[in-house]
């Protein structure tokens, strides 16, 4: 607990003292470039169909990074919204794909994509 | 406070700092201090329900009870199963606890107070947020994984399952519960916990969001109560911990401290959620002659969230355990439906009468 | 300017770092680790990370619904999908596909060179936060609930009605492929699964 409230505590006080949130858009968009090589890198490398997505769902959450790091540079709400649509979306996505995983699962009994290879389940 | 700091000792950033920390270390000890004495009322009211006497031997009306039963549980032996997943295993009290402790720096426990001898004025609450509401709830859909994780790390069936249904029933039951909180977002056109307190100030102190929108305040509140029950796990939505079904749930496994975390966590979330019924629908610190007499809104917070931790022993000595799939037909087929219809008639009656 | 002032300004820049670090961590566990539930929770602690990065960005509204539908649901449901199908840890990576190996290591320097030019190019300060609780209109600084709202019921109202529509597809979508078939079709299914991987064989 007292991590965290720390954390939001100190933050609360950088607001009062009027600090510029001093951070540069170039951090933000090297991280988000990070996070989304590693989910690229997640996707070749694994073969747990429940991993890959996983690393999609990490590809994503860079791509939400770059959207609002934007959004607070520019001072324009679109790329908040969008990232709230991108949520939206994933979740339907995460749905979908977990049941289509499920039955995959009861189908093959296997998760490895490489014996996912029929087209059909 | 920190007015009187900043002129007579610190940095105004520092000041600020101290207040919150010791006003953070101040609700914790007090939410602790509840649920020490939640365990013992649980007791003693379910005694006097069930025709027993209870536990009186320890102190005055047994009421050093709860620091008994602590004793008890730092020197019993902690025992950790060969076959467990050890990390997780430690891993997951923890993770059950600390969302739950970290919702209290957004409550507004009472109104900007003045201590008398120094002159001080002190809010009753941490901080306030522009997204406060969403900040409870994002911390209330973490809880989740401490049962989740310990279910499955303790590689035991009756975890695993106790695990599987707890967090079924969680994600079910967490969309009626913040379905029927937007009734009471329409009301105040807030989320920050603080103004949503004093939203409600007016009329005397009486003007609660339970009595507003012709009713259908009233019916999110019956709404919020039924989730927040099934939210905690508690009787009749306890599924998770049957006794019956399931030897003790998913802490099955789990003995000594790392047990005495699980339960500790489950009554700070049901003192929690009791706090936040009080904030949205009972005026949290508002009642009569709170506006003359701050220091009485803190009386009459605590009598609510106290009628709340009442209820549900209460509930416990009285109703029957549910069926799996009355629990899930019930909250999918009745609370959820009627959740969304009472946004809508919520919304069309604020269009109307605003 | 004093010690604690200049401490206070860089509070920010600290937590942004400290949340990115973590979150590139939790990243690396989340593709390295070979059990599934060893990377779902990486993958928690990714977006619990982001989720902070989101509030150095001042943008409060954000960082909650990350948590909230992230953390909350989604990787609830991934969780609890890996429970229910108790999945083992895998014994080797890549066993199949050798030259994947090779291929991921350049794409991933690669990728990582236009990452520092990113760096080295682009130098933008923000302007500065301004608090939402200290203004009178919360709706006239980004980041805020009201402001996010108004654009969303009016610019953007469009696309927020198309995204229900999404979702009830999703339903019964899900719904279906989830359905439990009937004890004869699945026979059915399997026999002919299995005839045709001995076909195939």
């Amino acid at each position: 607990m007292l991590p965290v409230s720390f954390g939001l505590a100190l933050l609360q006080t950088a607001e009062i003292a009027g600090a510029p949130l001093n951070i540069k858009l170039s951090w933000c968009l090297a991280l988000s470039a990070v996070l989304f090589t590693i989910g690229v890198a997640g996707v070749l490398v694994q073969r747990n169909v429940i991993v890959l997505f996983m690393c999609v769902e990490l590809m994503l959450n860079a791509v939400n990074l770059t959207l609002v790091a934007f959004s607070r540079f520019l001072g324009d709400i679109t790329g908040q919204l969008f990232v709230f649509i991108v949520m939206t979306v994933a979740a339907a996505e995460a749905a979908v794909g977990l049941a289509i995983i499920i039955s995959l699962f009861r189908n093959r009994e296997t998760l490895n994509v490489d014996e996912a290879d029929l087209l059909k389940l | 406070m920190e007015e009187f700091l900043k002129t007579n000792l610190l940095h105004p950033n520092v000041a600020w700092l101290v207040e919150a920390s010791i006003k953070m270390v101040a609700f914790w000890l007090f939410v602790t201090l509840v649920v020490a004495y939640t365990t013992y009322a649980e007791r003693r009211v379910l005694a006097v329900i069930q025709n027993r006497l209870g536990p009186n031997r320890v102190g005055p009306f047994g009421l050093l009870q709860p620091f008994a039963e602590l004793l008890k549980f730092i020197f019993k032996e902690d025992l950790v199963p060969l076959a467990v997943n050890k990390w997780l295993y430690i891993a997951a009290p923890a993770v059950s606890l600390v969302p739950a402790m970290m919702v209290l720096i957004v409550y507004p426990f009472g109104p900007e107070v003045t201590i008398p001898i120094l002159n001080i004025k002190v809010p009753l609450y941490v901080t306030h947020m522009n997204v406060g509401l969403m900040y409870v709830l994002a911390l209330t859909s973490l809880g989740v994984y401490g049962i989740v994780i310990g279910g499955w790390a303790s590689n035991s069936k009756y975890s695993l399952l106790g695990g599987l249904r707890s967090s079924a029933q969680m994600i079910s039951y967490e969309l009626a519960l913040s379905l029927s909180l937007v009734a009471v977002i329409l009301q105040v056109g807030t989320l920050d916990l603080v103004k949503i307190v004093e939203a409600q100030s007016g009329w005397g102190g009486m003007r609660w969001n339970i009595f507003g929108l012709m009713g259908t305040g009233f019916i999110a509140f019956w709404i919020y109560l039924i989730s927040a029950i099934a939210e905690t796990n508690r009787v009749p939505f306890d599924l998770p911990e049957a006794e019956t079904e399931l030897v003790a749930g998913f802490h099955t496994e789990y003995s000594a401290l790392k047990f005495a975390l699980f339960f500790l966590a489950e009554y700070v979330n049901m003192t929690t959620v009791s706090v936040l019924a009080t904030v949205m629908f009972l005026g949290g610190w508002n009642g009569p002659l709170v506006a003359q007499f701050p220091w009485l809104g803190i009386f009459y917070f605590i009598g609510k969230v106290f009628f709340f931790l009442f209820l549900y022993i209460w509930l416990r000595g009285t109703l029957p355990r549910l069926r799996y799939d009355q629990l899930m037909n019930f909250g999918w087929k009745f609370l959820l439906p009627a959740a969304l219809f009472n946004i809508l008639l919520a919304a069309v009656i604020a269009l109307i009468a605003y | 300017m004093d010690l604690v002032t200049q401490i206070s300004q860089s509070i920010p820049a600290i937590l942004f770092f400290a949340t990115a670090a973590l979150a590139v961590v939790a990243a690396f566990n989340v593709i390295l680790q070979r059990n599934p539930i060893y990377s779902a929770i990486a993958l928690i602690v990714v977006m619990m990370a982001l989720a902070g990065v989101f509030l150095t960005l001042a943008s409060p509204f954000i960082a909650a619904i990350q948590v909230i539908v992230y953390a909350g649901a989604i990787m609830v449901l991934f969780v609890f999908v890996i429970m229910l199908l108790n999945v083992r840890a895998e014994e080797s990576i890549t066993d199949k596909v050798k030259y994947l190996k090779f291929v991921a290591p350049a794409l991933f320097i690669a990728l990582l060179a236009e990452v520092g030019a990113i760096v080295g190019a682009i130098d933008a300060v923000a302007k500065p936060a301004i608090s939402a609780n200290t203004v009178a209109d919360p709706s006239k600084v980004n980041g805020t609930v009201e402001s996010i709202a108004q654009a969303m019921f009016t610019t953007y109202l469009l696309p927020f009605e198309a995204t229900s529509v999404l979702i009830l597809m999703a339903i019964v979508g899900s719904m279906l492929l989830a359905k439990r078939e009937t004890p004869e079709e699945a026979k059915m299914a399997y026999d002919a699964a299995r005839d045709y991987r001995e076909q195939a064989d």
